[in-house]
């Protein structure tokens, strides 16, 4: 178990390295990290998805 | 106080003598509010089929998972959650809970929002979700003072002189772990809870939003009520 955290902390460290500062954009006074700029897009991606996908009910057809 | 053992034909309305009571005035009005058929409805209008739809129920799910792995956390306290590979995980599934409720209670937001969600007399259930987030962001802020790690240590500092600059610092000191450990794992949560719960009711109440009508209709964008339960489809 102990191994497999291990290789997991490995690959993930050498995907997404969180060694030294963040990452921050500026806008005038507004500082916004990537990390939540990211959330944020994803957030705007999810719900035009929402909008967008049909919904498929439990008796077969969408809406 | 009536001391009878005999049983009420109808015990939901229970016997005219004791009409004049206050719980059976109380359990009275609550029924006419909201029925058990409106309060746990088996079907839902047709146009709540759409996953705009679903974002609400996910919010509370993870305010579950978050309630859960907090309750967890509270059991074995802060040396288990900073130094064993248990306490490190149901910390992580703490954050990520908080983090999955934010996002689902945002894109819900943003949904309920381009509804215009408070027509219909849904006021209340526009403010109380409201109010709902507010709350909530103070519950993750001091949660995230509650850590208990250096993390915590910068943003109390940080937060201090935007707290003194409203003066509200003297009676909540973001500095002081015991007040914001109370308020993450007391107050807060209770308000959630309260506010949560009021909102769900209300939605039971006024029923769920229905989209506007197209705008060749003479009651395009204009409020309407809920169709009721027997006009909805499966």
């Amino acid at each position: 178990m102990q191994t497999v955290s291990a290789v997991m902390a490995h690959v993930l460290g050498n995907i997404i390295n969180l060694t030294g500062p963040g990452h921050y954009v500026n806008w005038g006074f507004i500082q916004l990290s990537v990390a939540n700029l990211v959330v944020i897009g994803l957030m705007v991606v999810v719900f035009f998805a929402a909008i967008l996908i049909p919904f498929k009910r439990p008796g077969g057809g969408d809406r | 106080m009536t001391m009878d053992t005999e049983t009420p034909v109808n015990a939901a309305a229970g016997l005219p003598e004791d009409a004049h009571q206050l719980t059976a005035k109380l359990r009275g009005a609550a029924i006419e509010a909201l029925p058990p058929d409106k309060l746990m409805p088996d079907r839902q209008p047709a146009y709540v089929a759409s996953w705009i739809y679903v974002f609400g129920i996910l919010t509370i799910s993870a305010l579950a998972v978050v309630i859960l792995t907090g309750l967890v956390l509270s059991i074995f306290g802060p040396d288990w959650w900073h130094l064993s590979t248990v306490g490190l995980f149901v910390n992580s599934l703490h954050l990520w809970s908080v983090e999955v409720f934010f996002f689902c209670m945002v894109i819900h937001l943003w949904g309920k929002f381009f509804m215009a969600a408070w027509r219909g007399r849904r006021r209340a259930t526009w403010v109380t979700g409201l109010v709902t987030f507010v709350v909530s962001v103070a519950a993750a802020f001091t949660g995230y003072l509650s850590q208990q790690n250096f993390d915590s240590q910068w943003i109390s500092t940080q937060a201090k002189d935007g707290i003194n600059s409203i003066g509200a610092g003297a009676i909540f000191n973001v500095t002081n772990f015991g007040q914001m450990l109370m308020w993450h794992i007391v107050l807060l949560p209770i308000a959630v809870g309260i506010l949560v719960g009021g909102h769900v009711l209300l939605v039971r109440l006024r029923g769920v939003v229905p989209p506007f009508a197209p705008p060749d209709r003479p009651t395009g964008g204009a409020a309407q009520p809920a169709p009721a339960v027997s006009e909805v489809q499966p």
